[in-house]
């Protein structure tokens, strides 16, 4: 393959015959065991060293992004498929360790319960419920199993982002270990525990299995008709398969954000495999997200603030998980997704899978090519969570605004839904300066009125999102049935920036800052711009 | 006339009373004063009417852009193809309003059967169009070394030949060459949405972190004493510049290059044209976050200029330069393509 950076220094020597697994082979590390997995490109591994590798990787990934401080409550995003449930294995298992190489954070597991929207029935849910419940008993962590209709009940506040200090790596971490190491001489010597954090002492699973009578979403009180019924309309009123997979995994964020706010959870690990995210960083270059690979693929996702999401399992291969799982009997549950058994054409996620699985197999090193660019991105400046932000964020994935000025020449420009400028006459020339210093670039003059009580209230939930999120927006015919909490979050925002809507205004017809106003006899005669791209679902 | 490709709309022509009707995906540029009819879907246009939208799109790409400032001598570098065709064209009818001049550059790879066929286009349109014409080689420039040469050397080693990777390169030192022979300020090629949307996947999917790096951009200022480049169709899409040279009948060469099956932008092409379908705003939504992408700055090694490169085929190694070790190469030459890679142009007739 023209694989760039391909070491073609020696002529390609003649390809040594292909090793008969089993007999001769002895595994590559030990070289005693008996072979049982292929692991990359040949490389034959016996169960332990296999067993040993992949629990190496997983420790190896959070140990050197020294994120997760000892003593922190960290909640596992759990759907039940195998890379989540291999996680919280290796979870189980890191904390059950002797006490020098233990994990040392507090876990619980949330599990979000998508059957309304994938449109399975009540008893299918409910069965599906029942065998999660077993899986959780067993493993005994603190668990909350929320239903996703849940979003209706969520409060606006879970889309802002609260300023978090930032935390000096270096230093901080190391201190925080030791004076951790010290507390537990400490306690160990007085034998009692007195905080929580270090309830779990020297036992190992001492986890009480009932948990959380304080849990409001107890799994015992299933969402009420009127919820599910609310969730089913507004996933069908979305024309498209790729819109709605965004929209559910919007969704789910927020509903794991809220769930990991209320219970003072700080982190957040999601199972995603080293396939999975090569995968997902092609499906966001498509959808438009190329500002915000750092934060969809890398390992710490900081822009909520105070929650960090963190993907421990990001160099697992899914090969690796589904061996690992099949090896030593990790339990899993599956339940059907909204793309299971879709056809390939149907949506760019199933697309983009079926395309990277197939050039997969045709040339071996693709994944872990895409992933090693991935981990060459970088988190732009712009990210200003640390301080106060200085610019907009988008309305559904928090992310800072990508969004160029109206007529600019770039993709956006060449494509601005200029809705907002035709819906309404051109006003006279403003009276006041519209654009605060701090609010990133502003699509146009202003009226002074605020336009929202006057305007649809779907441009102002759409001026709000970024590019991504806007392309996703215009398969959804009617803003009335999500959730009341996007709603009324933008109509905040939107009185709170007092930014008024770009209006088709005399000062210049190409709008915002780089290039002056052109002259008219410049342009060719009876053209307009279009008011939407009419994108045919 | 009707063209054959498209259906026929109901006739909701506010633009003109015209009878051919054709349907863009895209909106056309916004003119001042009279407020349109509300839009409901696709812009139904004339084929007069689009090509003049065409024209002012890519006026305002070059303006707001400012990517050709007045008084400037642009090299197109014209392959005979479709895009660099509808650009010599499109600039020819835009050059009294921006003050610009125009010199045609053409670069004979060398690659018989394909670029011979290509090049007498190219002189039957600069005869048409009375622009002034010159043809780099391969063969004078680099020392003998044609593409069909490159080919034969990279051949042997029993895996891909990579003959893509050289020839843009290659072709990027050759069009400078040629700009600097006629004494251009400018060069321009004809890269469309498509071919930015390509190539951000195959960079991706092939790990090319130096070109992503660069790439993205409506084109480069020019490092270390190279000619400003920049790409006016870049925001037009494949069909767009097709049709344009459809209403305008413009003769131009469409066979794709001899070499072009091997090139691994065809997997990119197969997979844009798949997103396409599914979601049609998928070409520009890659064009978007091309522009939006963020590398690491350590990320970024030079990608091989062409001495480099040169440099490994003289001396009977040509992979030693795209390849990770440079070892027995005194200096990676100077950063010169900064532009993403493109396939010799495989001018097959347009799949819609």
């Amino acid at each position: 393959m023209c694989q760039v950076g391909e070491d073609y220094a020696e002529p390609a020597s003649e390809e040594p015959p292909p090793r008969q697994p089993g007999r001769e082979q002895k595994c590559v590390k030990c070289k005693e065991g008996l072979p049982v997995v292929v692991i990359r490109a040949g490389d034959a591994f016996c169960r332990d060293c296999f067993k040993a590798f992949y629990i190496h990787k997983f420790r190896a990934v959070l140990g050197k992004n020294r994120l997760i401080f000892p003593g922190e409550k960290v909640l596992l995003a759990w759907s039940g498929g195998p890379s989540s449930s291999s996680m919280v294995w290796q979870v189980l298992e890191g904390l059950s360790r002797e006490s020098a190489k233990r994990l040392r954070f507090v876990p619980g597991i949330v599990c979000i319960d998508e059957g309304a929207a994938c449109g399975l029935s009540p008893e299918a849910r409910a069965k599906t419920l029942a065998e999660m419940k077993l899986i959780l008993q067993t493993v005994g962590f603190p668990w909350h199993v929320v239903a996703l209709e849940e979003v209706f009940d969520l409060p606006p506040s879970v889309l802002r982002c609260f300023a978090q200090e930032p935390v000096e790596t270096e230093g901080a971490y190391k201190a925080a270990v030791d004076s951790f190491l010290q507390q537990q001489h400490v306690l160990g010597a007085e034998g009692a525990g007195d905080s929580p954090s270090l309830a779990q002492g020297e036992e190992q699973l001492s986890w009480p299995c009932t948990q959380d009578p304080q849990n409001p979403q107890s799994p015992d009180r299933p969402p009420t008709a009127a919820q599910t019924e609310a969730l089913s309309r507004l996933f069908d009123s979305v024309k498209t398969l790729t819109a709605k997979e965004e929209l559910l995994q919007a969704l789910r964020t927020h509903l794991i954000l809220h769930v990991a706010r209320t219970h003072g959870y700080s982190k957040v690990m999601t199972g995603d495999s080293c396939t999975r995210l090569a995968i997902k960083l092609m499906t966001s270059l498509a959808l438009g997200r190329g500002a915000f690979l750092a934060w969809d693929t890398g390992f710490s996702d900081e822009r909520h603030g105070d929650v960090v999401v963190v993907r421990p399992m990001r160099e697992h291969t899914l090969k690796e998980v589904a061996f690992y799982n099949h090896l030593f009997a990790v339990p899993s549950v599956f339940t059907p997704a909204l793309d299971t058994k879709a056809p390939e054409k149907a949506s760019i996620h199933r697309l983009m899978e079926a395309f990277m699985l197939r050039l997969q197999d045709q040339f071996p090193s693709t994944v872990s090519t895409v992933y090693r660019t991935s981990e060459k991105l970088v988190k732009a400046p712009r990210d200003g969570c640390a301080a106060s932000p200085p610019g907009p964020r988008c309305l559904l994935c928090m992310c800072a605004l990508d969004i160029d000025t109206a007529d600019s020449a770039t993709a956006f420009g060449a494509q601005t839904p200029l809705h907002l400028s035709q819906t309404q006459p051109p006003t006279p020339p403003p009276t006041a300066p519209c654009c605060s210093a701090g609010m990133g670039r502003v699509q146009g003059c202003c009226g002074g009125a605020r336009p929202c009580e006057r305007e649809d209230p779907r441009a102002c939930v759409i001026e709000q999102l970024c590019y991504g999120c806007r392309v996703n927006m215009k398969d959804l015919p009617s803003l009335d049935p999500l959730p009341p909490y996007i709603l009324a979050e933008a109509r905040l925002r939107s009185q709170r920036y007092q930014r008024p809507l770009c209006s088709g205004s005399p000062g210049g017809p190409w709008g915002g800052a780089p290039a002056g106003p052109l002259p008219t006899q410049l342009l060719p005669q009876g053209l307009h711009r279009a008011a939407d791209p009419g994108v045919p679902g | 006339m009707v063209p054959l490709f498209f259906q026929v709309l109901k006739p909701r022509l506010w633009t003109c009373p015209e009878s051919s009707i054709s349907l863009i995906h895209r909106p056309l540029p916004a003119k001042r004063a009279p407020p349109p009819p509300p839009a409901l879907g696709p812009r139904a246009v004339c084929g007069a009417c689009f090509c003049a939208a065409f024209e002012a799109e890519v006026l305002h790409t070059v303006v707001a852009g400012r990517l050709l400032p007045p008084g400037a001598v642009v090299a197109v570098g014209a392959s005979g193809g479709k895009d660099s065709t509808v650009l010599a064209h499109v600039l020819q009818v835009l050059a009294p309003r921006l003050g610009i001049s125009l010199r045609l550059v053409a670069v004979d790879e060398g690659i018989g059967g394909y670029r011979d066929a290509a090049l007498a286009a190219v002189r039957r349109q600069a005869a048409r169009w009375e622009l002034p014409l010159t043809v780099v080689a391969y063969a004078d420039l680099f020392g003998g070394w044609t593409m069909d040469a490159v080919a034969r050397s990279t051949a042997g080693s029993g895996r891909s030949r990579a003959c893509c990777t050289f020839c843009g390169v290659l072709r990027r030192r050759a069009l400078e060459e040629g700009a600097r022979l006629v004494g251009a300020t400018h060069i321009v090629t004809g890269h469309n949405a498509d071919d930015m949307a390509e190539t951000v996947l195959m960079n991706f999917l092939r790990g090319d972190a130096a070109r992503l790096a660069r790439g993205g951009g409506l084109g480069s200022p020019g490092e270390g004493g190279a000619l400003p480049r920049c790409r006016p169709l870049q925001l037009a899409s494949q069909k767009e510049v097709v049709l344009y040279a459809h209403f305008r009948r413009l003769d131009y060469f469409s066979e794709e290059c001899v070499y072009a099956p091997e090139a691994f932008r065809g997997h990119a092409r197969h997979l844009l044209k798949l997103l396409e379908a599914a979601r049609p705003s998928a070409v520009l939504d890659l064009v978007h976050s091309a522009e939006r992408l963020a590398l690491a700055p350590a990320a970024r090694p030079p990608a091989p200029g062409a001495c480099a490169l040169l440099d490994g085929l003289n001396r009977g190694r040509p992979r030693l330069a795209i390849g990770k070790g440079r070892r027995g190469l005194d200096e990676a030459g100077p950063p010169r393509d900064g532009e993403p890679e493109r396939a010799p142009a495989p001018e097959a007739v347009p799949a819609f």
